[in-house]
């Protein structure tokens, strides 16, 4: 088939299962022009390269008029570039990270294996349980609940809103997208005005939450309204639509790997470079649908023009047999193993650390567990965006002994 | 003995990052032989990099800077012996305790020392520091911590302007000394340096341009300095930051092409011999090491920095147990960093190998920014202050001998000032307090350099 189809292909939800075949499409001519006018850029170093290309915007406002997408009135620092997202990026980091707050993620450590257990716990005795479900969706929805300061309680209130924002987050055009990309743009002001609702409750009565920490920050440290709906949107919603992708893919990866699995349950050690193989091997956001060239690109001999839709592949650099030895092959001891999984760059991941830390205490309590399990269904029912891709469910079978 | 060597006899003068990473290196490769690390200091390879920021700041202990180790390098350490001599022709290293190490294969990795204050006499006082060492790192951070009135810090290099920096962080006056125009100048060329002389005032550093340190006062204990222009310094502390001497001295009748500016050796490491042939067993990493380099017109390059250190280590190491073919050229792109002021500042390339230079992303205004360096029409080096992100993007520009001005078109909203490169007023080294922490040892672009020994 023709490659200027990939992008339809990659939209196309039977291929949510296994993209890799198309991605390994891609990677044949390097960067593909697609019908619609856009360009995939699939190979490992073209897309290291790009993240450090200043003439690589993250402002969708920089495309041609026939591209235009409509941005929200207040981006969120991802779709921006800088000195915008620094000013912003650098306000957000304040109470998360260092330099203003190093020890903020380390110290959730104890937290996480706390609710993790209290999840584990809440299992006992069953036989069947959907690690989506019962796990690792309410793991990262409690940790970052706790961490901004949103009362857990109010879940199924953000979570539609989430799941609406999320579901515009897929590569087709036209009226059905557009639909979409409406109701996202409402489900986005709810929510910020929600966020921003619980932020205002705690204007000078802090607690050690991030919402509290935006609200309370000295003037010149201070988001406005607008800006703290719209950072207060994306971390809730990054802070849990993406780990819940990270553990699901660790289990369905370590289900279909037993050698492996066996392999981490003697040797617990090799965790950390576990999860960095998972986020190499089944990264939780695939591509990156929004950069935009300032000028024309030479990428891979080929040349991209300015103001074009650029969608790099990140899924698909993980896996360039240029980069990695036996790229197919999940290896938890793989060696030099710096994937592309976090991105890179100005914009690599803001919660990485977390996301990391997530991983290793949710896939390290369950692992003992997963001696005897089998997966019920493989391929699982995948969730609707190519972007941010995972199971919907994962439902497994635990023998009864070990519960 | 030429070829390929697994077992056999293995010695490393000098044991600290280059040392230590060869020797892991040759493990690595499957080195099965005896090895052994000498090295003039009684400790165990540790870094030097946190030796003049957290260490001065009181946040980590002097003796906290152990380096890791990647795999165990199975060495026999001589540590706290000096080497003192090399026989080529028996093939051993004399030791200052009388003992030779006779070796199939050599790797020289002693990198410098602190250029200490010409005045013996001056630089006994009490009081009057080099910052080198991790032992010479304690002390100072012990007398900082003791709350010192003002402490005069001599030349403005990378290393005077860390240690001025940790001054002002721990609420100290500092007054710096620098015979150049402007702090860093020697490495960043003038418009950073008009830069980083902004910062170090606004951070209350008490800087002095233009002016020579003519003598240390003291009668037993450093109480002040008298400067060229005939003012004096009352302070409690003096550290003299004059740049580094290599470790050469115990080379000299090795027959190797070794002098101030260290030990030549060829792409691959290897040394030369004073006539300019290429030995076979001899090779030579780090500090102490002139190299040539195709990106600078091969040039011969000594450079100081952390990553030249465990990069050439790495390629010495391979080449000293591969056979000719197989063996490696050492062709990073030079790369360091400095934190000083609040400011990260990171290079990569060499800015002086420059006759302009562009700020091609952020401005001077905002305190962020990526400066561009450029020789004859091509990108040479690049300097990013507070936006170490986009270096990688500059790195590849310089690796392709990518055209000078870069093309406009920054996502920064950076308005098209590429078009307006200004000279980048490097200056000769001869002129400044502190050395040269990259030392162009054939010619500049612009004109001869004729030092070859400082006056000391």
């Amino acid at each position: 088939m023709a490659v200027d189809t990939l992008l339809e292909r990659i939209n196309d939800y039977a291929s949510r299962p296994d993209p890799y075949p198309l991605y390994a499409e891609l990677r044949e001519v390097g960067v593909a022009r697609q019908t619609d006018g856009s360009y995939l850029v699939g190979g490992y170093y073209d897309i290291a390269a790009l993240f450090h290309d200043p003439r690589l915007s993250s402002d969708r406002r920089n495309r041609a008029a026939e591209f235009a997408a409509p941005m929200p009135q207040q981006p969120s620092f991802i779709q921006l570039d800088d000195p915008e997202h620094h000013r912003l990026r650098g306000l957000a980091t304040r109470p998360f990270g260092p330099p203003h707050s190093p020890g903020r993620v380390d110290a959730m450590r104890g937290e996480i294996t706390g609710i993790t257990d209290q999840l584990i716990a809440s299992l006992q005795g069953r036989t069947r349980i959907d690690i989506v479900d019962d796990f690792a969706y309410p793991l990262p929805v409690t940790v970052i609940c706790r961490l901004l300061g949103v009362p857990r309680d109010d879940e199924p209130v953000f979570h539609t809103w989430a799941t609406t924002i999320i579901d515009s987050l897929d590569l087709t055009s036209g009226a059905d997208h557009d639909e979409r990309t409406r109701a996202a743009d409402r489900a986005r002001e709810e929510m910020g005005r929600y966020l921003v609702g619980l932020a205002e409750q705690r204007r000078g009565r802090p607690g050690d939450d991030m919402l509290s920490a935006f609200i309370n920050a000295p003037k010149p440290a201070a988001l406005t309204h607008d800006e703290l709906a719209a950072t207060a949107v994306l971390l809730l919603i990054a802070g849990h639509e993406t780990t819940v992708n990270l553990i699901t893919n660790g289990v369905l990866t370590l289900l279909r790997h037993p050698d492996q699995l066996d392999l981490l349950r003697r040797e617990p050690a090799l965790l950390p470079g576990a999860v960095e193989e998972l986020l190499r091997y089944e990264p939780p956001v695939q591509l990156l649908p929004q950069r935009t060239p300032l000028t024309d690109l030479e990428v891979a001999d080929t040349t991209i023009p300015k103001g074009v839709p650029v969608v790099l592949v990140l899924a698909s650099g993980n896996r360039d047999p240029k980069r990695f030895r036996d790229p197919d092959r999940f290896d938890p001891t793989r060696p030099d193993n710096q994937h592309l999984g976090f991105g890179s760059g100005i914009h690599i991941c803001y919660g990485a650390p977390l996301a990391r830390i997530e991983a290793q205490i949710a896939l390290g309590a369950l692992i003992p567990r997963l001696g005897t399990a089998t997966l019920v269904e493989d391929p699982p029912p995948y969730r609707h965006s190519p972007v941010l891709r995972g199971p919907r469910h994962l439902p497994i079978e635990l023998s009864p002994s070990r519960g | 003995m030429p070829g390929d060597l697994r077992e056999g006899r293995i010695v490393i003068v000098g044991a600290s990052l280059a040392g230590l990473r060869a020797a892991e290196t040759l493990r690595e490769k499957g080195f099965t032989g005896t090895l052994t690390v000498v090295g003039d200091e009684p400790r165990p390879p540790y870094d030097r990099p946190p030796l003049s920021k957290q260490v001065l700041l009181g946040k980590a202990a002097a003796n906290a800077t152990e380096l890791p180790t990647r795999w165990d390098p199975d060495a026999e350490w001589r540590l706290g012996v000096r080497a003192t001599g090399l026989d080529p022709i028996g093939k051993r290293v004399l030791l200052a305790d009388g003992e030779s190490l006779p070796f199939d294969r050599l790797l020289i990795a002693t990198g410098t020392r602190a250029r200490p204050w010409p005045n013996p006499q001056e630089a006994a006082l009490d009081g009057v520091f080099t910052l080198r060492t991790c032992d010479d790192a304690g002390r100072l951070a012990d007398r900082l911590a003791a709350g010192p009135r003002r402490v005069l810090v001599i030349g403005a290099g990378f290393t005077g302007s860390e240690i001025a920096s940790a001054c002002r962080e721990r609420g100290i006056e500092v007054t710096v000394a620098e015979r150049g125009p402007a702090p860093l100048v020697g490495a960043l060329g003038g418009t950073l340096s008009r830069l980083a002389a902004g910062m170090q005032r606004a951070h209350g550093v008490d800087l002095r341009c233009g002016v020579t340190v003519t003598a240390l006062r003291g009668n037993g204990r450093f109480t002040g300095a008298d400067l060229s222009d005939g003012s004096r310094i009352d302070a409690d502390v003096c550290v003299v930051a004059m740049g580094a001497v290599r470790n050469v001295e115990w080379l000299a009748d090795a027959g190797l092409a070794a002098g101030p500016q260290g030990v030549a050796c060829d792409a691959g490491c290897r040394a030369f011999n004073m006539y300019g042939i290429v030995t076979d067993d001899v090779f030579v990493a780090g500090d102490v090491s002139r190299f040539p380099h195709p990106l600078f017109d091969y040039q011969m390059l000594s450079l100081e920095h952390w990553g030249n250190a465990v990069a050439q280590a790495e390629v010495a190491a391979h080449n000293m147990v591969s056979p000719g073919p197989l063996r490696r050229p050492h062709l990073a792109v030079p790369v360091f960093w400095s934190s000083q002021f609040g400011f990260n500042i990171k290079s990569v390339g060499v800015p002086t190998f420059s006759d302009q230079v562009v700020i091609a992303q952020g401005s001077l205004a905002a305190r962020r920014l990526v400066a561009v360096y450029g020789y004859r029409g091509r990108i040479t080096a690049a300097v990013t202050v507070n936006m170490a992100k986009w270096l990688e993007y500059y790195q590849r520009l310089i690796e392709t001998a990518a055209p000078f001005p870069p093309g406009p078109g920054a996502a920064d909203g950076h308005p098209l000032v590429t078009e307006f490169p200004i000279p980048s007023d490097v200056p000769d080294p001869k002129g400044l307090s502190h050395g040269p922490t990259v030392a162009l040892t054939g010619h500049l672009p612009d004109r001869r350099l004729t030092v070859v020994r400082r006056a000391c």
